[in-house]
């Protein structure tokens, strides 16, 4: 079923970001009033309320980055407080306003952000007919609600707003609230359209690039061309003749210009006369493995150890060991960061796409020394993000300018300054080994991945770097340790995680960080050792898999890939198509992905068009199967991408591939069909699936490649130069 | 401050602008105040700024308003939300958008190119929109809107 889409009712939503901005943005430095909306963890208010006319506004720290996440919190609430669809609006991401449920990453919005919204609807419920109950003088049990009315016996109604005393929702949180049974849900299990796809077609949406104050500048950043040159000298003569120019602006290293409009913002940043120190600090992309693998180890993290890998290494029959790596990426947002930033008193008012505004409130207030109460920050969709990328910075850029002309100011970045300066996935090296015993049982695995130190922490604003101010910044490649270990039981495991000191390029985390390479090196070697042995992949996963869920999802795939069936691939023919199958049970604690790619190989051109890909796929309680379905093509559409052509260019200056002609993406010609089964669990909780897919995308494409050439593929991107150099190797 | 007269989604308006090589995205966007055309790469290589000029898709981006001589329509000059254009709604429909910030280039391209081509083959949609880029991946719902579109009545 669709539900319809009240337009009034979404755009009420949306505009509430405008709306709220006429709050006084002055509260002093005291701790926001006590009439301040409640954003604590602990209170039903925080999550929800409901209007005098029965609207429901659903407060969300989770925010919609293009994952259609929004919808899917507004059905799990209206489904469990049996309030109408379109009476349901969804504010995001808004320090003032919505509490703090941990940045938008990790596959987590539905999975931890829905649940405690569940939670807090299902606390209302109960509250609210507790109160019904009394009213009725009848048992709370007796009674149902429908579209928002509490209907009792006879004649006996009334509406979810009439019950709520004067001070709102202010009940505590309870985790032992009972939840609606998945045989009653009427929204959630559906494919609910979007709310905002009608306003993205014809316009009408209102994206953080779009949006505007009164009273606004337009900034751009000019960014140093060395990226550790420091400035010698300005001469601001040179966009003097520009008209609408206002002030060219320096803290430091950090330069922007500002203008009463956007053209000759743009105009005076090119045009501006900068003198610049040199700097060449970047290594050598074409020794990167070398410089990767003796930067300097701060620590080991061992991810799993079980048994005595070394022992049985040492006593095996036969021994495997391959070294993969993967390229440094960028996120590579459609639309370049945006931000506008305000200073209006004491209080610092910043409209950003980040995916963690409550984050980026501590990292301004620390750059401006002000208290984290006295910035607000206030999420409005950007282009899809797909991790950290540039919208913070360009935040801090704004705040920058604002505070330096003292009035409102938007900064958009420009594409050279997003692909430029957008924090990068760190280049990542894996070194595996195995080793088989004389039964052809796999004894021993090993795993060595090198990657910088540190976890999903706070990454330091360009912007601040640059003006010597402090952001908080530190080391923060995201949860990269994750899936390191394997999903397979084998009795002698050892993986461990070198942690270096640095990495060339500030890191964040991309979609599936860490995840992605550490499932790549996994699966492609399980694959190998699959051939050593000389069995087919899919019965050796099944073999070494003992979770039946792990288990139905292989069977599963293997079904609608027609797998134990599939053709033997002409090995020698100049084109031929091969399969490859992966496995993933990701963060070996929640969504169980299989994956089947089906990949035709030039062995002339060395090039390969992955074709069609299956997945099985099993998150548990699915919200809205459209959008999970959406979600899964975007893992595979963009992750084909990312292995097939996507690496990061840069000389020891900085970064060269700065536009989509230095740094190309999937195109329409060679976007693959894709396939899938969806294992919905009602009763189970609902897992992440913004990421899980896309891990396995680069070993599925790999180890097709093997079943169509022979030929293993152990470096991401898969580039025809590297195809035929692999393929007149195994010619030798 | 030169003046050009432009016919924008049917209207009659005036462009101020004191730089005759300003690109038209920018006259759009913020004196016009269209959501539609986006700024995506300012270089004609992502389609995100895209427009009709006498109805024939370009990059509003690196186009200079001085240049502009014909109608000009945005995404907001070809249907509402109250009465989409078939294109329009064939993308609802599929629900063929994810973050949506390429999706007005997606649509002008392939409204104008449905007028030229009015019943493509999957393969002539896909090398059509080849110019125009998705980062989120949201190109198999993007094929099947603009088939949709082809065979709507």
């Amino acid at each position: 079923m669709n539900a319809v889409i009240d337009r009034r009712r979404f755009l009420k939503g949306t505009s509430a970001l405008i709306v709220s901005f006429a709050i006084p943005l002055t509260r002093g430095r005291a701790a926001p009033t006590s009439s301040a909306k409640p954003v604590d963890l602990n209170t039903v208010e925080s999550f929800l309320a409901i209007a005098a006319d029965g609207e429901v506004t659903v407060y969300s720290g989770k925010v919609d980055l293009g994952t259609g996440v929004r919808t899917a919190l507004a059905q799990i609430v209206a489904d469990e407080l049996d309030v109408a669809f379109p009476t349901v609006a969804v504010i995001q991401g808004d320090t003032d306003l919505t509490p703090d449920q941990g940045p938008t990453y990790g596959s987590l919005s539905i999975q931890n952000g829905g649940t405690q919204l569940r939670q807090a609807a299902a606390t209302a419920r109960r509250a609210l007919l507790q109160e019904a109950g009394k009213r009725f003088n009848v048992d709370p049990e007796s009674l149902r609600i429908a579209d928002g009315i509490v209907i009792g016996p006879g004649e006996k109604r009334v509406p979810l707003q009439a019950l709520i005393a004067p001070h709102g929702l202010h009940i505590k949180m309870d985790k032992t609230a009972p939840l609606k049974s998945p045989t009653d849900f009427k929204l959630v299990g559906h494919p609910v359209q979007r709310l905002d796809i009608p306003d993205k077609v014809t316009g009408r949406f209102t994206f953080m690039q779009d949006f505007k104050i009164p009273g606004m500048y337009h900034g751009r950043v000019v960014r140093p061309p060395a990226m550790g040159a420091t400035i010698v000298s300005i001469d601001e003569s040179s966009v003097a003749d520009i008209p609408g120019i206002f002030k060219v602006v320096r803290q430091e290293n950090f330069l922007g210009v500002v203008a009463t409009n956007e053209w000759a913002a743009i105009k005076a940043a090119r045009q501006l006369s900068v003198k610049w120190s040199e700097w060449l600090g970047l290594p050598d992309q074409r020794q990167l493995w070398e410089h990767v693998r003796h930067t300097k180890i701060v620590k080991d993290d061992v991810t799993s150890h079980t048994g005595d890998s070394a022992h049985a290494l040492g006593d095996a029959a036969h021994r495997i060991a391959a070294t993969y790596d993967f390229a440094i990426h960028t996120h590579g947002s459609i639309g370049p960061s945006c931000a506008v930033a305000h200073f209006e008193d004491d209080r610092l008012i910043c409209w950003s796409a980040s995916q963690a505004t409550h984050n980026l409130r501590k990292q301004l207030a620390a750059m401006f020394s002000l208290q984290d109460e006295q910035v607000r920050c206030v999420y409005i969709d950007g282009a899809g993000c797909y991790g950290r990328n540039g919208h913070e910075d360009a935040a801090a850029d704004a705040a920058l300018l604002a505070r330096a002309v003292n009035a409102p100011v938007r900064v958009q970045w420009m594409r050279e300054d997003e692909h430029g300066w957008d924090p990068k996935g760190p280049p990542t090296l894996l070194d595996m080994r195995a080793g088989l015993d004389a039964n052809g049982k796999i004894s021993a695995w090993e795993s060595e991945l090198y990657i910088p130190d540190g976890m999903a922490g706070f990454v330091a604003l360009v912007g601040a770097d640059l003006a010597k101010l402090n952001s908080l910044g530190t080391l923060s490649p995201g949860g990269v340790l994750n899936d390191l270990a394997i999903p397979y039981a084998i009795d002698n495991v050892k993986t461990t995680a070198h942690r270096l000191e640095s990495t060339p390029f500030k890191p964040a985390w991309i979609r599936s960080p860490g995840r992605m390479q550490n499932s790549f090196a996994n699966e492609a070697f399980f694959d190998e050792i699959a051939a050593h042995l000389g069995i087919d992949p899919l019965e050796v996963r099944l073999q070494y898999v003992h979770d039946a869920r792990g288990q139905e999802v292989l069977e599963r795939v293997a079904t609608l890939s027609g797998w134990r069936h599939r053709p033997k691939p002409d090995r020698h023919a100049v084109t031929s198509v091969g399969r490859g199958l992966a496995y993933v049970k990701y963060e070996l604690v929640r969504t169980y992905v299989a994956l089947v790619c089906e990949a035709e190989v030039n062995r002339k051109t060395g090039e390969i068009t992955p074709k069609k890909f299956f997945v099985a796929h099993d998150c548990g309680q699915i919200i809205n199967p459209d959008g999970l379905r959406n979600q899964i093509e975007g893992n595979i559409v963009q992750t084909v991408s990312r292995v097939m052509r996507e690496e990061l260019l840069f000389n020891r200056s900085r970064v060269t591939s700065v536009d989509w002609a230095s740094y190309p993406i999937l195109q329409f010609p060679q976007v693959p069909e894709v396939v899938m089964d969806l294992i919905d669990r009602p009763n189970e909780v609902p897992w992440g699936a913004g990421e899980p897919t896309a891990a396995l995308v680069p070993a599925a494409i790999s180890n097709a490649v093997f079943d169509a050439t022979g030929v293993r593929l152990r470096s991401v991107p898969f580039t025809p130069d590297k195809v035929k150099a692999a393929i007149a190797r195994l010619a030798d | 401050m030169p003046q050009y007269q432009l016919d924008v989604n049917g209207a009659a308006v005036i462009a101020t602008v004191d730089d005759p090589a300003m690109p038209l995205l920018y006259f759009l966007r913020n004196d016009l105040g269209l959501h539609g055309p986006r700024f995506g790469c300012g270089l004609g290589q992502c389609g995100a700024c895209t427009v009709h000029l006498d109805g024939a898709a370009i990059r509003s981006c690196v186009y200079p308003i001085g240049n502009v001589h014909g109608k000009v329509t945005t995404l907001e000059g070809l249907g509402t939300n109250e009465n989409p254009h078939p294109v329009q709604r064939a993308f609802i429909e599929e629900q063929a958008v994810q973050c949506g910030y390429c999706i007005n280039g997606m649509i002008m391209q392939a409204v104008a190119f449905l007028k030229r081509t009015p019943k493509p083959t999957e393969e002539e949609v896909r090398q059509e929109l080849r110019p125009n880029l998705c980062r989120c991946g949201t190109h198999i719902r993007i094929i099947r809107a603009v088939m949709r579109a082809s065979q709507a009545k």
